[in-house]
């Protein structure tokens, strides 16, 4: 059966479009619902079969609930590792619902992408909803009419006592985790990142990578997400995280920039220019060196350093510069050496001055 | 340093004396298993870890713990992945997650958030009858009966919940 091309690598994806409130320093929100099917196990103890068919429930009900426009449905069993990986890349799925043969899938809102629903993940669902900048409010409006929805057509594991039951404790109850992608070069820059992880740790929040769980926070990118879904309300749980950390996380931010520029503007622009002028020039990109850069260029454009390059290209870059999207956007598997140069040369493209 | 017999990374150092006189073997991982050498990878730390928690706690534990007569997942089945069997495990081990949950969750322990909203409650019950009764015609037209046999025992279980579920007033 010939594959189809469902993702546009070009179109859609929401948290680029660096058009949202507060897009200096958040890059997206995103909320998600861990859900399971009442009538089966949790995936540890799910068989093949049973695997099979709470895809195929999910399936049949997440077309049918009119949750937008258009779905797009992703059977990831059926799926080529490298756009397994482009999903991934797009926060579309998580890097481990992109591994291994146990039947899966994941089905994505087109052409915005704004909400995807992972299936046989680690739970029988993981409802997400994203969208650019600061926006929590609306992420969680909609992603509680889609969890309406689809209660509706399916039975969730519940109880009264502990909540929505999830294959993991830490999210039960809710099931909810709400998460915003932060750029914080400032902080870093200045060293009072540690303060503010410290802060986060107090208030139970997790500061987590570019990529979530275990990963690396390059170009100085952190997520930042709510990690008790238990004895609050969800409606507690986003104002808690709305109203007291994330404000201020911003204010400390900007402060931090603010001062870098009036005390060691001379450090700043050299980085910033640096990075501009590596990005423009180089013949060979890692993807971690371009990444590094780009975080680097993204601040010189949000404080104004840098005129001739929109916000929203750096964000399109830091995205068409992964791995994947690479390879796909060049119909071609490329090793790391050749990818490193295609890197480079798409990047002095899109930068040109 | 490649292995002694192919083109692969030694990872197995063996050395032994033999009459004063060392011998040397490098292998990598499926030519030392060729030969019969235990091959004990490296653990990951958090592996490790819950090995040793478990050792430890195992004792204590051994009286409270049973497995889930649901699903069959033991405690410390739970306490190697993380990760649940499946929703009656929240009954099964309530006395040990209820504590685990309370250290994760700030001290809470019960739900205060959304419910189920009272939709119609047997949408995906009955695809998965539908679903199940072509499977069992399948199963019989293809002589796998141990199979049929499995998928009535599975239609009857979720009859029965169904029917408890119309007495349940509550």
């Amino acid at each position: 059966m010939p594959h189809e091309d469902p993702i546009n690598p070009e179109g859609g994806v929401e948290w680029l479009r660096a058009d949202g409130p507060q897009t200096d320093v958040v890059m997206s929100s995103r909320i998600r619902l861990a859900r399971n099917l009442e009538s089966f196990p949790f995936l540890t103890k799910a068989t093949p079969d049973e695997r099979q068919r709470i895809v195929a429930i999910a399936r049949e009900q997440t077309l049918a609930a009119a949750l937008a426009d258009q779905m797009i449905w992703v059977d990831l069993r059926e799926t080529p590792k490298l756009e397994r990986n482009l999903l991934v890349e797009r926060h579309l799925i998580s890097k481990q619902h992109a591994k291994g043969d146990a039947p899966r899938a994941v089905a994505v809102s087109s052409p915005d992408e704004r909400l995807a629903i992972m299936v046989n993940e680690e739970d029988h669902l993981r409802i997400q909803v994203m969208r650019s900048g600061l926006d929590l409010q609306e992420v969680f409006q909609q992603i509680s009419e889609v969890d309406d929805k689809l209660e509706k057509r399916m039975d969730f594991a519940f109880s009264s006592r502990f909540g929505f039951l999830t294959a993991c404790p830490t999210n039960v109850g809710t099931g909810i985790r709400v998460s915003v992608m932060l750029h914080l070069p400032g902080l870093k820059l200045s060293g009072e990142l540690e303060k503010v992880r410290r802060a986060a740790k107090s208030m139970s929040l997790a500061v987590r990578g570019f990529y979530g769980e275990g990963s690396d926070a390059v170009g100085d990118f952190y997520q930042l997400s709510n990690q008790t879904t238990l004895g609050k309300t969800e409606e507690q749980i986003l104002e808690e995280f709305e109203g007291k950390m994330l404000p201020k996380v911003i204010d400390y931010e900007r402060h931090a920039r603010k001062k870098l520029l009036a005390e060691r503007r001379k450090l700043i622009e050299d980085r910033v220019h640096r990075a501009l002028g590596t990005l423009r020039h180089a013949r060979l990109l890692a993807a971690n060196e371009s990444l590094q850069l780009l975080g680097y260029l993204r601040l010189g454009v949000a404080a104004g350093l840098i005129k001739d390059v929109p916000l929203q290209t750096v964000n399109r870059l830091i995205l068409l510069t992964q791995p994947a999207h690479l390879q796909r956007a060049l119909q071609k598997e490329l090793d790391q050496a050749k990818r490193r140069v295609e890197r480079a040369d798409l990047v002095r493209a899109q930068l040109a001055g | 340093m490649k292995c002694d017999n192919c083109d692969n990374e030694a990872t197995v150092h063996e050395v032994t004396v033999r009459k004063g006189k060392k011998i040397e073997k490098h292998l990598c991982e499926q030519c030392a298993a060729g030969e019969g050498l235990s091959v004990q990878a490296s653990l990951p730390i958090n592996t490790l870890l819950s090995k040793f928690m478990m050792s430890t706690q195992l004792e204590e534990e051994s009286e409270t713990v049973d497995h889930c007569p649901e699903c069959g997942m033991t405690f410390a089945e739970f306490r190697q992945s993380g990760l649940l069997g499946c929703a009656a495990c929240y009954d099964s081990f309530e006395d040990q997650l209820t504590s685990l949950i309370e250290r994760a969750q700030e001290g809470r322990s019960r739900h205060v958030g959304r419910t189920p909203a009272s939709g119609p409650k047997c949408l995906d019950r009955e695809n998965i009858i539908a679903s199940l009764r072509q499977e069992l015609d399948e199963a019989v037209a293809s002589e796998r009966y141990e199979r049929a046999a499995q998928i009535r025992d599975e239609l009857r279980t979720i009859s029965e919940s169904a029917d408890a579920d119309d007495d349940d007033g509550d």
